[in-house]
């Protein structure tokens, strides 16, 4: 699973700037296509979504695939009109959930 | 062994179509590739253009290989870039990312990290909140193939 999640994201805005906002989670992304060192194949593991709220209204989502490198990276923008919170979930094939969140004063 | 029964025959086909499949490189097809961008679109056409797609010509390294995409768009409630499709048509599987925006984005714009497992095209399909659908395409080489062979 997901175990180190890393956020860039300007903790301060004037109100009408558009920020950049990069993630990264620790992740292998495994294909299910690989086999081990005896030929055994190498089970899937994958973080399919990726999604990210400003207090709590719908900013910016991803479906992911195998073709997403390890470790995936995802940089996106938002246009900041008032203070608040990123939220930022992380969702596997098995289900399991990643968190992290992020402030931003806007003045 | 006796002589092979009708059924026994049957199975015994199936088999050879699936070794056959199975014998593939593994790769998905331009077909597949245009089958995922069908369902992306309802089957509408894309216009050419409104897209910018950064990334490198050579890709020494095809386990990483950065992608950036910007859409020009106004990114009002009006009219936005809701969704953007990124296939290829040279790895496993022809998907590769969808982004979903709102107008609160600001940007068309977003980008990632992404595998490619041979020389292969990348096409990106933008769709506007308007119901407008905008492609593009670009082919990278691939040095070493990612995906893990």
């Amino acid at each position: 699973m997901a175990e180190k999640t890393r956020l860039r994201v300007p903790t301060e805005a004037k109100k009408g700037d558009i920020i950049q906002i990069k993630t990264l989670t620790s992740h292998p992304m495994e294909t299910g296509l690989r086999k081990d060192e005896n030929g055994k194949p190498i089970l899937r593991e994958i973080i399919k979504s990726f999604a990210c709220t400003f207090n709590g209204k719908p900013l910016f989502s991803a479906d992911l695939e195998p073709a997403i490198a390890a470790n995936p990276y995802i940089e996106f923008t938002a246009k900041m009109a008032e203070s608040g919170t990123f939220a930022f979930t992380w969702t596997e094939d098995d289900g399991t959930v990643t968190t992290a969140q992020a402030s931003i004063t806007v003045s | 062994m006796s002589l092979m029964t009708r059924r026994g025959a049957l199975t015994f086909g199936a088999g050879i179509v699936v070794t056959l499949v199975a014998a593939d490189d593994g790769r998905a097809t331009p077909a597949e590739a245009d089958a995922e961008i069908a369902k992306f679109t309802g089957g509408k056409t894309a216009e050419d253009g409104r897209i910018t797609i950064d990334l490198p010509e050579i890709a020494e390294n095809g386990n990483t290989v950065p992608l950036s995409i910007t859409v020009d768009s106004p990114m009002n409630a009006d009219d936005f870039v809701s969704d953007i499709l990124i296939v290829s048509d040279g790895n496993p599987y022809p998907g590769v990312v969808k982004f979903h925006l709102t107008p609160m984005s600001g940007r068309a714009a977003a980008a990632t990290r992404i595998r490619l497992a041979a020389t292969e095209n990348v096409i990106v399909v933008a769709k506007t909140s308007a119901g407008k659908l905008y492609t593009a395409r670009r082919l990278v080489k691939v040095t070493v193939g990612g995906c893990g062979g």
